[in-house]
């Protein structure tokens, strides 16, 4: 039991973390700190894919020695259009489908490449987030959720009060 | 017709249509932004989303082209699927991509005047710029045919929506809000997304969605890939407003642009939905054992919620665009609760159902798009008499608005009786009984609006006869005519698709 625990520690902090970026983007009022949140959130997933990468007793995804010139032809392709397959083999490998023949164990490089992908649009997300907090800070003066939606339900009520005080009048009024 | 399109076109056009579909509009989006006339800019935002059409009906016409529907694998970048990326075209794509195309280029048609009125000049190029980004988004998830690419299109079209609904602040500032909000939820459900994808791939070590629905029949009780399932559902439900998770959608619509509102509430669920009928019956499969019971236990009862409780919430509201809005929500409950019979006769029912309520909405909400340019105001009161004072837009307006309470004669009616239909076929006849109850409610919210608009007396007598401007008329007159001809012949949506629902069933991949 203890075994099965530890041995999947980094799942364990994962979980973690990403409850906690979870919950922050929900439970923080203060709208930077729901991006801090998100920001976690996301964070533990890239954390995510990159712990699925990791083989035991596996090195970078480089080829060497004897895989290197397996695949590259004994360096008499300079072209090198085996490089994508060997990539392919290697993800292939990690994941057990084939027998790939390899003399050494490569780490899956796959995920590293889609976090790069998850990171960029991470940036993104935390960029417009942020500028949209600027907006906001512009146009109610606070970044408190509970002060803009207080402010948000007192221009919601003036409106339905117009609205109410409008229908009464011109419908007695003007029947063309 | 649209195989001598084919022809016409130069053969390299032809043969790289699922990429230039997608790259174009992606390409022309920086030039766009660096236009010092925010015209110029609608001119290139036209003819990068008509570019995108045409290639489109060439994708229709060559999926069409087989008996029983062809499918078109394009390796991106000339990498071999699965190792590369794949752009994979079915009939179920072609149709998906067909509507975001064609509502993208009406869009974009009409988008000028109410644009030129709501966005400030200086910001009209990055605002198109914007624009054919989310396009470019939207045409990626239903043309990709990997997981991971899906889910960096999905976010590519999420993070200039929500730029796009954030624009709206020049006319009411709760725009920002509504953004800020849409952006935290629909960032969880694109994480979500993401870490279903995860898992997955740590179960069957392909993104390839081909070969990931051959792989997991192998791993199918793996703890693993019934938590990424999970993921997926739920993510992909939180971007297609699923009930419960709609709530970042009301505000969104209500006070993002008039062009925005129209553009999304005509695609971007759409999307969303599709990309969660690719999963559900492409990727896991029909016979996955989760599933079943995920549909019967989640799907259906939240798409017959959604049709109660979001046409309830639409009977009390008095702006027009957020009462459509919530309709939008209960209108994605018909079109899973078509999804959730798991029968080719139901899905094919959502999909019609997904078509015609793009085409209805994406007209009703340019109807008020022009009479918010006209006439400014979206509450009923405002609303009122404008069937005397602006009799184009607003009988346009009327027949959408009959053909979303399901009216025989307009697409509306022809989607809920083939609902209907199919739900009978099941044995599901209360389900049936709800959408007939469901209907009864469009029936009180939208009469309310055409109460007011053809038999209330202009508030303001100042109002006199001013129609909306003809480029906003004649998109809008052809969605009704497109809306009105799926209604008196259906024949050709039905067939593609039951075509695409065939396709799904018939072995998937």
């Amino acid at each position: 039991m203890v075994d099965f625990v530890l041995e999947r520690g980094n799942y364990w902090a994962i979980i973690g973390l990403m409850m906690i970026g979870l919950y922050m983007a929900f439970a923080a009022t203060n709208l930077i700190k729901r991006l801090i949140g998100l920001g976690t959130f996301q964070t533990s997933i890239i954390l995510f894919y990159i712990s699925l990468a990791r083989i035991d007793g596996a090195t970078a995804p480089i080829l060497m020695g004897k895989d290197y010139k397996s695949y590259s032809g004994g360096g008499k392709n300079p072209e090198g259009e085996h490089a994508g397959e060997a990539a392919y083999a290697v993800a292939e490998g990690a994941y057990g489908a084939t027998e790939v023949g390899l003399e050494y164990v490569y780490s899956n490089p796959l995920p590293h490449v889609l976090m790069l992908t998850a990171i960029v649009v991470g940036v993104a997300t935390l960029a417009v987030g942020l500028a949209l907090i600027v907006r906001i800070r512009e146009a109610y003066g606070s970044v408190e959720i509970d002060d803009i939606m207080a402010m948000d339900l007192a221009v919601a009520k003036a409106e339905a009060a117009d609205d109410a005080a409008e229908r009464p009048l011109s419908h007695g009024g003007s029947v063309a | 017709m649209i195989l001598a399109l084919t022809d016409i076109l130069p053969a390299l056009l032809v043969a790289h249509a699922p990429a230039l579909l997608v790259v174009a509009p992606m390409v022309l989006a920086p030039l766009v932004a660096m236009l010092p006339s925010g015209r110029l800019a609608w001119v290139f935002a036209v003819l990068g989303t008509g570019f995108s059409l045409i290639m489109a009906l060439v994708l229709l016409g060559q999926v069409q082209s087989a008996e029983d529907g062809a499918v078109i694998s394009y390796a991106m970048g000339g990498w071999a699927p699965p190792a590369g990326i794949e752009f994979r075209i079915d009939t179920l794509n072609a149709l998906v991509l067909l509507l975001v195309t064609g509502m993208g280029f009406l869009a974009s048609i009409f988008g000028w005047p109410t644009i030129k009125a709501e966005i400030a000049s200086a910001k009209t190029s990055m605002f198109f710029a914007a624009y054919l980004v989310c396009f470019t988004g939207l045409c990626g998830v239903a043309a990709t045919g990997d997981a991971f690419n899906l889910f960096v299109f999905l976010e590519i079209s999420s993070i200039a929506t929500y730029v796009l609904v954030a624009l709206g602040a020049g006319r009411d500032r709760r725009a920002l809000p509504a953004a800020s909000n849409y952006l935290l939820m629909g960032t969880i459900g694109a994480s979500f997304f993401v870490v279903g994808v995860g898992f997955l791939f740590a179960a069957t070590g392909t993104l390839n969605m081909a070969e990931l629905s051959l792989r997991l029949e192998d791993v199918e009780d793996n703890k693993a890939v019934l938590a990424g399932y999970a993921f997926i559902f739920v993510g992909l439900g939180l971007k297609a407003a699923m009930f419960p998770l709609h709530q970042w959608l009301p505000n969104a619509y209500a006070y993002s642009p008039s062009f925005v509102t129209m553009f999304l509430a005509a695609t971007a669920t759409k999307v969303a939905i599709y990309a969660l009928i690719r999963f559900l019956f492409s990727v896991f499969g029909l016979e996955f054992s989760f599933e079943g019971a995920s549909l019967i236990l989640i799907l259906m009862p939240m798409g017959l919620a959604a049709m109660i409780a979001c046409s309830f919430q639409a009977v009390f509201q008095t702006d027009i665009r957020r009462m459509l809005a919530y309709s939008s929500v209960a209108q994605v409950g018909y079109i899973l609760l078509g999804v959730s019979l798991g029968t080719a006769a139901g899905v094919s029912a959502g999909l019609v159902h997904l078509v015609n309520h793009g085409v209805i909405k994406g007209a009703l909400f340019m109807a008020v798009a022009g009479a918010v340019l006209v006439y400014q105001g979206t509450s009923l009161n405002d609303f009122r008499g404008l069937g005397r004072s602006a009799p184009w837009t607003m009988t346009a307006f009327g027949i959408s608005g009959l053909s979303l309470i399901g009216v025989p004669l307009t697409a509306g009616f022809q989607s809920k009786f083939a609902l209907v239909q199919a739900l009978l076929e099941q044995g599901w006849w209360w389900a049936a009984i709800v959408v007939v109850f469901s209907s009864v409610l469009a029936v009180i919210y939208m009469g309310r609006v055409l109460e007011a608009v053809f038999f209330q007396a202009p508030l303001n007598p100042n109002k006199r006869q001013k129609e909306a401007p003809l480029i906003i008329l004649l998109p809008l007159w052809g969605l009704v005519l497109v809306n009105l001809w799926i209604g008196l012949n259906g024949r050709f949506l039905f067939g593609l698709t039951d075509g695409a629902a065939a396709s799904l069933f018939g072995g998937g991949f």
